[in-house]
């Protein structure tokens, strides 16, 4: 396209059009982090002044002591490591039999990636609902994170077995010729050349177990058990009773840990994750 | 979950080990196990968490199962289906839905195409917009709904702050309008799976050779004609893949909403996935909920398959 010469006004008619997007992508969370540095009377008058007229920086010191923030920061945390520890060892394995054995396990792995899609998570979670309550497990924190490692599998599983079909097969069959077992020669040949897609599948399974809100509605009732998205969620509800400024700075630190991971792995979510689907 | 998955369909490689002809048996057997002893640990939590779960979901619409303890359980077949069908609220929530669907997806691939284009127009800024465009990808739904919430507020919001620039003493409550609320929470939708969208279409674009594009200018096809011409058929088959899967998410969709407004203003925005999540759990009816999660399933996979195959039929011609 590059070669293709384009005419000046053109060009700029592109340009525009490239700040209009520019504004409409960035200015929200602008926005947002702007209101968590408001002062109260500030937020509530019908100041249209985007900055904050006195930097009011107590927001985010409230929405920390109050609210239960802290604790649930703690337990989202939790959950989402442990998610992303259990997720990464369990599919390692199983995508590298996926992109090695070929054929059948392959098709079928794929099928039940696309078909899960069309199902409404309705439909998994009344019956995961009871399950789990007959074993106690429903409003645990141990019990979400048992439902974020089954619903993260999947994609990486997907995401993971693309990595391991760009190492080339010769290197495993050296290491075969040298007498080594399949176990050693993945040990020592093939996870090594994995680590940085096992990386970029780790930080993308942490980011999906952090935003979940679904899951967590249901099965969490007890607030000492609540993740970020589920506390947050309530002071939406309790609106008039919750000044914004507190919320507005909960919300941003809430949304640090994906958008920095988001921001590491973008070379990834542009080129390596998609390009496979693409290709074709 | 539906980031857990966000990204079009996998296409089949071409295999990497071709099967040797002189494999013996014993061979084959060990490379079994190898392979169950690989592929075991993950297959037990997705079969015991979600492919059983799912396949009971499915039964219980054919229950009159509640969500008390003591719930019986009972056979009632398609029971639930002829209440369905009465239920003058669900067939409303059902068009909101789809209104719902439609809009946001188009918007999406439309809005999504022009920012794949400049995107791959050889522009200054580019680095910075592809940033910006993994915002909405990362947030958490949750925050994106109260940040939306935020923006379309009626007083502090700065929506109705730059309306008030020609207008004062405007203070629409975008939201909580019979009118406005879809749209504004259609909006937001798009802003959310824009993003995606256009980075998908824009590997599409990247894959399209720089001679088609030079030989239908060298015919002295314009701008306009070089991209309904050249472009766009050439990516015929990514549009095609991420409107369905777009379509899948945004009719599947919950949380965005159910923050944002929770289905008001009287149910102006009660997608039917909020309307089965109610159902299911503050009205305890779970079967009636499984009933809709059913009907869900077949209307889109009718709907896709309506769209597929219109898709190869154009493609054909």
């Amino acid at each position: 396209m590059a070669i293709v010469r384009t005419r000046p006004v053109a060009r700029g008619a592109q340009y525009v059009a490239l700040a209009g997007y520019m504004v409409f992508l960035g200015f929200p969370l602008f926005y947002l982090l702007m209101a968590s540095l408001k002062s109260t009377q500030q937020l509530a008058s019908l100041d249209v002044w985007i900055f904050p007229r006195t930097l009011t920086w107590s927001n985010f010191s409230e929405a920390l002591a109050s609210q239960g923030i802290v604790r649930a920061t703690a337990n989202t945390a939790v959950v989402s490591l442990i998610t992303t520890l259990v997720v990464t060892v369990v599919a390692l394995p199983a995508s590298y039999a996926m992109a090695r054995f070929r054929g059948r396990l392959r098709m079928i792995g794929t099928g039940y990636i696309l078909v899960s899609q069309v199902f409404p998570v309705i439909l998994i979670i009344i019956p995961l609902f009871l399950i789990l309550r007959t074993i106690n497990l429903n409003d645990s924190l141990i019990g979400l994170t048992l439902v974020y490692v089954t619903f993260c599998l999947p994609f990486a599983l997907w995401m993971l077995q693309g990595f391991v079909a760009a190492v080339p097969v010769s290197l495993e069959e050296a290491a075969a010729m040298d007498g080594a077992s399949r176990f050693t020669m993945l040990r020592t040949v093939v996870f090594p050349l994995l680590v940085p897609g096992v990386v970029a599948t780790a930080m993308f399974t942490f980011v999906s177990a952090w935003n979940e809100f679904f899951f967590a509605l249901v099965l969490l009732q007890s607030p000492e058990n609540f993740t970020l998205s589920r506390s947050l969620a309530l002071f939406v509800g309790a609106e008039g009773q919750v000044r914004l400024g507190p919320l507005a700075a909960g919300a941003v630190l809430a949304s640090i840990p994906s958008l920095v991971f988001f921001a590491i792995l973008q070379r990834r979510l542009t080129g390596g994750l998609l390009s496979g689907a693409v290709k074709g | 979950m539906t980031t857990v998955t966000q990204t079009p369909p996998p296409v089949p490689l071409p295999a990497a080990t071709p099967p040797s002809p002189r494999r013996t048996s014993r061979r084959v057997v060990a490379r079994r196990k190898e392979v169950a002893a690989l592929v075991i640990p993950s297959l037990i939590p997705i079969l015991v968490f979600s492919v059983a779960p799912l396949l009971n979901g499915v039964y219980l619409a054919f229950t009159d199962a509640t969500l008390s303890r003591n719930s019986s359980n009972a056979f009632t077949g398609f029971g639930q289906f002829s209440k369905l069908l009465g239920d003058t609220l669900f067939l409303q929530s059902f068009k909101i839905g789809m209104i719902w669907a439609v809009s946001v997806t188009l918007l999406q691939l439309v809005a999504g195409l022009g920012l794949a284009l400049l995107l791959n127009a050889n522009l200054r800024l580019q680095g910075v917009t592809r940033l910006l465009a993994l915002i909405p990808w990362a947030m958490p739904p949750v925050v994106v709904a109260i940040m939306w919430k935020m923006l379309y507020n009626p007083n502090s919001g700065p929506v109705n702050g730059v309306v008030r620039l020609f207008d004062p003493g405007f203070a629409l409550d975008w939201l909580g309008s019979f009118g406005t609320a879809l749209p504004a929470a259609i909006v937001v939708g798009v802003w959310v799976g824009m993003p995606q969208t256009s980075i998908t279409l824009l590997a599409g674009l990247q894959q399209i050779p720089d001679e088609l594009v030079e030989a239908a200018e060298m015919d002295g096809a314009g701008t306009w004609s070089r991209f309904v011409h050249v472009t766009l058929p050439a990516l015929r088959p990514v549009i095609t893949s991420i409107t369905s899967l777009n379509f899948i998410w945004n009719f599947n969709s919950f949380g965005l909403v159910y923050v944002l407004t929770e289905g008001g203003p009287g149910g102006q925005t009660m997608l039917p996935m909020l309307f089965a999540y109610n159902e299911a759990f503050k009205y305890r009816d779970i079967a009636y909920a499984a009933a809709m999660g059913n009907v869900m399933v077949l209307v889109v996979v009718v709907l896709l398959m309506f769209y597929l195959w219109t898709q190869v039929r154009g493609e054909r011609d």
